[in-house]
């Protein structure tokens, strides 16, 4: 029996020709990755260890962007607490205010990522660099400070579900829409411990950004890991971010998989997942007049620069409603000097949109953006459970950028094509 | 090792987002955490919680975010042991790396309602409803996850050199 293309990874990472699944694995890790939530955490069981050096200084990266810039002064002593470690221990890659983005944008246009590479971060959304043909899972804190230690990190080798992708994306459907209507597909614990394996013909009509927002929401169905096929577009993309040589992992054809789904892109319409679930989804056409009061564009699911210009493209020449507040978020600095080059942000502020620094803000109900009783947001981010964005009575609808900006102009959750 | 406590009952995908909200995730002090344990699913929690009590939930526990913080919070509010049909991966992977016991077992969880006192037993494999009068196995652990949990967690199980040889 052969082996999947995660499999393939971590056996390789684990110095043994062949892995098989349940097996308990140690592997070599080549990323280890922390933000300013967890860090603290693992550094305060870094020190338990007595340990004085870090595994290596270019394989850590700690990035500070889920309560920057600083929202309090609580989160103020966090950040101090991670920055003084990181001088310390000489961290090669600590991404602070002026040079941070949102960690899961940040890693894979930084180059710190590359096809093959095994990557584990004390976030969830770690998932997201399995679109670059990587292992990448998220893991808590402690987890984070032993690899911190040793470069370790023990793995239950995953069964897989593959996904064969087949036809081309119509009209306003993105890889957002595709995720949700996998999720919705499979449930929010379909694929509980297991990888999801993305391939087929209809990878060619998936930009980067739309893999990387799908890998991002594996978790969102309990996957250890997303992974996607490696072709010309990821190379072309790696070489373009980084130095490092890629190694390309190809499943085997006998390699086995629990189950396979094909999905028909070009049969996808327009998806939101409906409060407090991301399993709950229904097509655009589905949803009926529902009012809303702020939309959010950004997170590390859709703050990407294609998320960005899809979104202008909607708002141009266009007004925010008068009862909605519109929140757009660049998820990297350098997102969001491109945005501003291209005109992007003048034509969200002529919009009547704000624009933020990079921030995970709002996505969590950290700050940016918070909701008050009863309030609902369509938001591009990728989790709508109870109380995520602020009181636990108000609502979040995941989304496209398309499906956020419409809405945004129209008050209500909507389709781009509903405008006239 | 044995626990005993009342059952603290909840129902499927139980979030990290519900068990300790992000607004207070500015700190890592585990009292702190422990003091909004739960509050945005069930406000009573923190009040009625006593030492040793057994949390008791439905499928894929501890979704959503990988923050330690969640584990902890629920380890020191004084729940001695979760019980659940099955538990999100990462939620899993961090309560055996802190020391906190969790048991998959479906039919335990059928069994036990809100209040109910129950009994584990990790050296026999048991978990006894003695308020029902009902017994249940426990799968023991795979052999390496049992060794980080004899070892009293991760951290632990790093020095005494089960993750290999450190730098």
């Amino acid at each position: 029996m052969g082996m999947t293309m995660t499999q393939k990874i971590l056996a390789a990472h684990s110095g043994q020709e062949k892995v098989v699944v349940d097996q308990l694995i140690l592997a070599n890790l080549d990323m280890v990755l922390g933000n300013d939530i967890t860090t603290p955490v693992a550094i305060n069981e870094f020190n338990k260890l007595g340990q004085c050096k870090v595994f290596d200084k270019t394989k850590i990266s700690l990035v500070m962007d889920h309560f920057t810039p600083n929202k309090d002064i609580k989160a103020a002593q966090q950040c101090k607490f991670i920055r003084e470690f990181a001088r310390e221990k000489e961290i090669k890659n600590f991404f602070d205010v002026g040079e941070m983005g949102i960690e899961h944008a940040l890693l894979p246009e930084k180059g710190l990522v590359v096809c093959g590479d095994l990557v584990i971060g004390a976030d969830s959304h770690t998932c997201t660099y399995g679109a670059l043909g990587a292992f990448s899972t998220g893991v808590g804190s402690t987890d984070m400070a032993c690899a911190m230690a040793t470069g370790k990190a023990w793995f239950k080798v995953p069964a897989a579900f593959k996904f064969v992708l087949k036809n081309k994306p119509q009209g306003w459907v993105s890889g957002k829409d595709v995720i949700l209507h996998i999720i919705g597909m499979v449930g929010v614990d379909g694929v509980l411990y297991k990888s999801m394996e993305f391939c087929g013909d209809g990878l060619q009509h998936l930009s980067m950004s739309d893999r990387l927002c799908m890998a991002n929401m594996a978790i969102e169905a309990g996957a250890k890991n997303g992974i996607f096929e490696v072709d010309e577009k990821t190379l072309e993309f790696v070489k373009e971010h980084s130095d490092r040589e890629p190694v390309v992992y190809k499943a085997d054809d006998d390699a086995e998989y629990e189950k396979v789904f094909e999905i028909d892109l070009s049969q996808i319409k327009p998806t939101v997942a409906f409060p407090h679930l991301p399993e709950n989804t229904k097509i655009i056409d589905e949803v009926e007049d529902i009012k809303i009061d702020q939309v959010v564009i950004g997170s590390c699911t859709n703050g990407r620069l294609e998320d960005l210009v899809v979104a202008a493209e909607i708002f141009k020449g266009k007004k925010v409603h008068r009862d909605c507040r519109v929140i757009i978020i660049p998820a990297t600095q350098k997102i969001y000097l491109q945005a501003m080059d291209m005109g992007l942000l003048k034509t969200f502020v002529e919009s009547g949109c704000i624009v933020s620094t990079p921030t995970c803000g709002p996505c969590l109900g950290g700050h940016m953006g918070i909701l008050a009783k009863g309030e609902r947001c369509v938001a591009t981010t990728n989790r709508n459970f109870v109380g995520r964005m602020g009181h636990t009575e108000s609502e979040v609808y995941l989304a496209s950028p398309a499906i956020a900006a419409a809405s945004a102009i129209l008050g209500k959750i909507a389709s781009p094509d509903e405008l006239v | 090792m044995n626990v005993k406590g009342n059952v603290i009952k909840y129902g499927d995908n139980v979030d990290t987002d519900v068990i300790i909200p992000a607004r207070y995730l500015n700190t890592s002090d585990a009292k702190e955490l422990a003091s909004y344990c739960m509050i945005d699913i069930d406000k009573t929690f923190v009040e009625r919680v006593k030492n040793g009590d057994v949390m008791v939930a439905g499928k894929n526990f501890g979704c959503g975010s990988s923050r330690e913080h969640a584990p902890l919070a629920i380890k020191t509010s004084g729940i001695s042991c979760i019980i659940a049909e099955d538990f999100a991966r990462i939620f899993y992977r961090n309560a055996i790396n802190i020391g906190l016991p969790i048991i998959e077992s479906p039919q335990a969880v059928k069994s036990m309602d809100d209040g109910d006192v129950v009994e584990v037993d990790f050296d026999n494999g048991e978990i006894k409803n003695i308020t029902k009068n009902l017994t249940f196995k426990i799968e023991p652990f795979p052999a390496f996850i049992q060794s980080i949990i004899s070892a009293g967690g991760l951290v632990s199980a790093v020095e005494k050199g089960l993750l290999g040889e450190r730098k």
